[in-house]
Order: structure tokens, then C-alpha cells, then sequence
């Protein structure tokens, strides 16, 4: 880590997520602050229900947020049009795409059409960004080959080929290891730790795999029900802030170990 | 992997097909008249016959058109609407715009016994027929775009429409059991689709409809590409996915609508073509597959149209059992042959 200072690419400011419904706000998580840089890895953990994915699709514009303030390089979120927002944040999310039709390429030029015109075709430049997204992920084998031919495993790394076609500074993901195993979760996340140090960008993932995440991340959100923690793993781990994370009565957080083990 | 150049040849063969099918369309029919006197007669001038001029300029030309106008029309509005909803079953129908079609038409022709003698029979001409099933389709489709601003979920939108078929069923119901067998019959034969007793001014109507719907449909091929992915997706590559929306609806309705309201309720070809399309076109890039899409539907249209003139006889079958019993197997055979249907 260089001592540089690095720039602020999201932050968030006594954030609240959660929905509107029947003309009353239903509050999932609150008072959330924290300040994502270049080049970090940025691992989300809480319980199920807690409010990681509303909070990273809040943070991505698919949703409104409630109350509070997010700020993309430094401008306010909503001061951006879709298509703005489009080149700053591209998403891996927990849904296949809808299309399993789609060819692997077909499916990861669509990551340019932010920058395409109005028909959609591939320029030089888009080319060669697509190609850099194919060879980072290792999926160039795969691409003539339909979605529906592929194993979870390769449709997660096309899915983050896309996003990387996109070529934004900030990429979240919601749970890219879902239903991996424990190769695929250590490879997926390898390969984000990478994409970090090799490109700069900002990464924010959830995940509920805490040990690999610990592992790997620059730095780690910690939400519970009480509050949200923004710390490097380290420091979590000192304040006891993964104690907390789920009931003490069936699993307990090691601190020497850093990982999670059942209670006998 | 297909190349431009494999898809320009696909692309040649398709509109030679079509030419020759057209061609095959005109000279096949109660009277056979043969393939030059057909080109004859529509390019130059005159066929040896006065009255193959007749019915070629009269009668066979503007069916041929009709049907490669709907044909074509209709196959794209299906394309529109399994990629909008993301279901590789939807058809140019399912926003229940056949349904307030057959709605407007059969208040018209069922309820206006109830005007009784002369004043019924007035009001059931031609052109009378086309604007209720115009005016059906279209309060339908503010419906389904009140709904569309009202609610997210674009499924809603789908099982909204099946609701109004729904609900069209039903009235219709009601109203055939008060009517008598005439009025019946007459909305039953309208029911059945037709493609011939087209006026040209009808054809210049629908074809200006065709193209806008076309148009919007084209213009909208690369928001149809990122809907692909499904709607977050989409958005997060900066789509506007309400104007999208909106739009696709559009398209759809004017083209469903318009071929609906001139030719009746045509089934299959909407559903169908897509999926056949996509078996040559191994793509889902909808710059290629609009296009691919419009000839295959035109296509399938005449061929149809030809098989139900029965050539050589004096009868004509109606167009919509034709296209359902040729739509219906291929969907099987799609469905037997890739074990899912994908979209």
C-alpha cells in the first residue's frame, strides 16, 4: 500500500436504506457512514435480512434511498442521469441474466452500451475493452458458447467480465459466490483482490464467506442490527465488531483464528 | 459463431423466398394463372387476360400485401413482447389487445341487434368493423399503459392482460347467448381472420402503421438488447427503463392493433416466427433479428395465405386455423427438438 492519499470514490453520509411502501418509509438499515478509495477491496458482511443488498442497490441507483447523502467521486448520486451513473458503477448482481440465449460475448459487449450509439455496435475501442474483460476474467474460451451451456461458476466470472467491459471505477457485487464451491469462492475473490491491484478500481462485494473476506479485503462493513462498522479486518476484529455479527448461542467468532466456529 | 457474412446470405435467401412466395401467392387461387403473366401483370402492365388483370390488381394483390404487412407486422410485435417480458411464451396478444379488439367488434356486431332492423345493418359495414376493433384495442392499450405507470413489474402488466381476455371473454359470452345465429355467425367469421376485401386506402392505413410500429420497434433495438440481461441489469447500463417501456408498448400496440383491427385476430405467427428466426439466426442481438424476424413472418404469412385459398377450388379457409395448425407444431417441434424454449 503506498502512503499516498487516494481519492474518495463513494461515500456516504448518515445514510438510511429501505423501502417506501404505502406512504411509510420501512427503515432496513440506518446511519450508515463510511468512505470507499481507489484501489480498495471492500468486503460487506452481515446476517441475512440485515440490508446488504438494499444498501448496494442503493448505492448503485436502482433503488432511492431514504434519507442522507451518497456521493460518487465526490458529486451527489443524484445529481447523476442513469446513463452518467452508468459510467462510474457497473453491478454483478445475484441474478442470472434474463436471457440465457445470449452467447458469452453477446453478453459481455452489452457491458458497452454506455458508450455505444443509438444502434449498439462494438467500435475499435469497445473491442479492445471487451477483449481486456475476457482476458482478465480467463473466460476467452467461453465465448462463443451460450449462457445456458455454462456452469454457475462461469456465468459468475462473464457476469464480472461485463462489468468490467463497462469499464467504471466503482464495480459492486452482490454475493458473487452464491452457490460456489470452495474453489470457485477462493477463485472469484482472487480474482477481485487482482482487479483491484492491478486496475485501481473501487470493489465492493458482499459476501457471506467472513474468513475469506477477512483474507482478502483492504477493507471490511460490518452491518448488524445496531449499527454499521467501516473498518480494515484488523481493526474489526480487535473492536470485537464480528462478535456481534450473528447470536452468540450457536456460532462464536475466533479472534486468533479469524474464523467462525460452532459452539459445542 | 455467425458472421455478417453468413447472416447477408441468410438474409438474400430469406428475401428471395419471400419474392418467390409472393409471386406463388398471386398466381395460385381459384383460377391458376401462370408465373408470367402474374409478373406481367403486376409490373408492365397487362396479362393476357382482361380478367387475370382483374383479379390480380383487384383482388390477389392487395391480399398479398395484407398478409405480408400482418405476417410481418405481427412476428415483430411477438418479438417485442417476448423480450419486454422476458418469457419466450408471450405473443403480440398477451396485453389483451386481441381481446378488446374482438371486444369493440363483437359489441358492435352481436350488440347491435339490440338496434334491431335497418339501423343494425347499417352499422355493421367494413369500415365500421375496423374502427371498433381499432377503437377496442386502443382503450385497452391506455388501460395497460395506465397500469404501466402505476406498477413496476412488468409481469403485472402480462397477467393484466390475460385478465382482460379474461373479462372479453366473458362479455362476449354474455352477449352470444342474446343473439341470434346470424349476428353469431357473422362475429365468428370475423373471429376467423382474413386477409382478402382489403381496400387500398385500407392497405395505405395499415402500412403506414406497419412502418411507424417498425420504425419505433428498430430505433429500439439496443435498449431491447440490454433488456436481455433483465430490467436492473439494463438500468445499471443506463437505460431509461419507463420510457423503454413505454415504447416497446407502443410499437406493439400500433402494430397488433392496426393488423387486428384490418385482418382480425391472427394466432401464432407471433408467437412462432421469433422462435423459428432464432433457430437460423443464432443470435439475440435484435439489430439482426428484427429484420430476420419481419421476412420470416411475411413469409410464413403467404404461405399460409396460399394454403388457404385451397388452389384450384372455390373455397377459402380461414387464415387462423391455417397459421395455428402450422404455429402449434413448430412451437412442439421447437420445444421436443431444444427440450426448453429459450428466448
Amino acid at each position: 500500500m503506498t502512503s499516498e492519499k487516494k481519492q474518495i470514490t463513494i461515500q456516504a453520509e448518515d445514510l438510511t436504506v429501505g423501502y417506501f411502501r404505502k406512504k411509510e418509509n420501512i427503515i432496513i438499515s440506518d446511519t450508515i457512514n463510511f468512505s470507499f478509495s481507489q484501489g480498495e477491496l471492500i468486503g460487506l458482511v452481515g446476517a441475512n435480512g440485515i440490508g446488504k443488498s438494499t444498501l448496494l442497490r442503493t448505492l448503485a441507483g436502482m433503488q432511492d434511498k431514504l434519507s442522507g447523502k451518497i456521493y460518487i467521486n465526490e458529486k451527489l448520486q443524484d445529481q447523476y442521469s442513469t446513463l452518467q451513473l452508468a459510467n462510474e458503477v457497473s453491478v454483478v448482481l445475484t441474478e442470472p441474466p434474463a436471457s440465457k440465449n445470449l452467447s458469452v460475448l453477446e453478453l459481455i459487449s452489452l457491458g458497452r452500451q454506455p458508450y455505444t450509439s443509438w444502434m449498439g455496435t462494438l467500435s475499435e475501442k469497445d473491442k479492445v475493452a471487451v477483449n481486456n474483460a475476457l482476458q482478465a476474467t480467463e473466460t476467452q474460451e467461453l465465448a462463443h458458447r451460450k449462457c445456458f451451456e455454462l456452469s454457475d461458476g462461469q456465468l459468475q466470472r462473464v457476469a464480472i467480465a461485463r462489468a468490467l467491459a463497462q469499464d467504471t471505477p466503482i464495480i459492486i457485487l452482490d454475493e458473487p459466490t452464491t452457490h460456489l464451491d470452495l474453489y470457485h469462492r477462493a477463485y472469484i475473490l482472487k480474482l477481485l483482490k487482482k482487479l483491484v491491484s492491478e486496475s485501481n478500481k473501487t470493489v465492493l462485494f458482499s459476501t457471506h464467506e467472513i474468513d475469506l473476506a477477512i483474507q482478502l479485503s483492504d477493507k471490511m462493513m460490518v452491518m448488524t442490527d445496531k449499527a454499521s462498522y467501516f473498518d480494515t479486518p484488523c481493526n474489526l476484529i480487535e473492536a470485537g465488531h464480528f462478535d456481534v455479527l450473528f447470536p452468540k448461542d450457536t456460532i462464536r467468532f475466533d479472534k486468533t483464528t479469524g474464523r467462525f466456529s460452532i459452539k459445542k | 459463431m455467425q458472421t455478417t457474412q453468413t447472416y447477408r446470405v441468410y438474409f438474400v435467401v430469406l428475401c428471395l423466398s419471400l419474392f418467390a412466395a409472393f409471386l406463388v401467392n398471386l398466381s395460385l387461387g381459384s383460377v391458376s394463372i401462370p408465373i408470367d403473366e402474374v409478373v406481367k401483370g403486376i409490373f408492365g402492365g397487362n396479362a393476357s387476360k382482361e380478367t387475370w388483370n382483374y383479379i390480380i390488381i383487384d383482388y390477389r394483390l392487395p391480399k398479398a400485401i395484407t398478409a405480408i404487412l400482418a405476417g410481418g407486422g405481427l412476428a415483430v410485435s411477438g418479438l417485442l413482447m417476448q423480450t419486454l417480458f422476458r418469457n419466450p411464451l408471450a405473443g403480440p396478444f398477451v396485453l389483451g389487445l386481441s381481446s378488446g379488439a374482438s371486444l369493440g367488434v363483437a359489441l358492435l356486431i352481436l350488440g347491435a341487434g339490440a338496434f334491431g332492423g335497418f339501423l343494425g345493418t347499417a352499422l355493421v359495414s367494413e369500415w365500421s368493423l375496423v374502427i371498433a376493433s381499432a377503437l377496442g384495442s386502443f382503450l385497452v392499450l391506455l388501460a395497460v399503459l395506465m397500469v404501466t405507470f402505476r406498477v413496476k413489474d412488468t409481469m403485472a402488466i402480462l397477467i393484466i392482460g390475460l385478465m382482460f381476455g379474461s373479462v372479453t371473454a366473458a362479455v362476449v359470452a354474455v352477449l352470444s347467448y342474446f343473439s341470434n345465429a346470424e349476428k353469431l355467425q357473422q362475429y365468428i367469421f370475423w373471429s376467423f381472420g382474413s386477409l382478402g376485401n382489403q381496400s387500398w386506402e385500407g392497405i395505405l392505413i395499415l402500412g403506414c402503421c406497419t412502418f411507424l410500429g417498425l420504425f419505433i420497434a428498430f430505433l429500439s433495438s439496443k435498449s431491447l438488447n440490454a433488456l436481455l440481461l433483465g430490467e436492473n441489469y439494463a438500468k445499471s447500463m443506463g437505460l431509461h427503463i419507463k420510457r423503454t417501456t413505454f415504447l416497446i408498448i407502443i410499437a406493439t400496440s400500433v402494430l397488433a392493433g392496426s393488423i387486428t383491427a384490418f385482418a382480425g385476430p391472427i394466432a401464432f405467427v407471433g408467437l412462432a416466427v421469433p422462435h423459428i428466426a432464432r433457430q437460423f439466426f443464432k443470435t439475440s442481438n435484435h439489430l439482426v433479428l428484427i429484420p430476420a424476424v419481419l421476412i420470416c413472418g411475411s413469409l410464413l404469412m403467404l404461405v399460409c395465405d396460399t394454403i388457404a385459398q385451397l388452389p384450384l377450388s372455390e373455397y377459402t379457409l380461414p387464415i387462423n386455423a391455417i397459421t395455428s395448425l402450422i404455429g402449434a407444431p413448430v412451437v412442439i417441434w421447437l420445444l421436443v427438438r431444444k427440450r426448453k424454449l429459450l428466448f
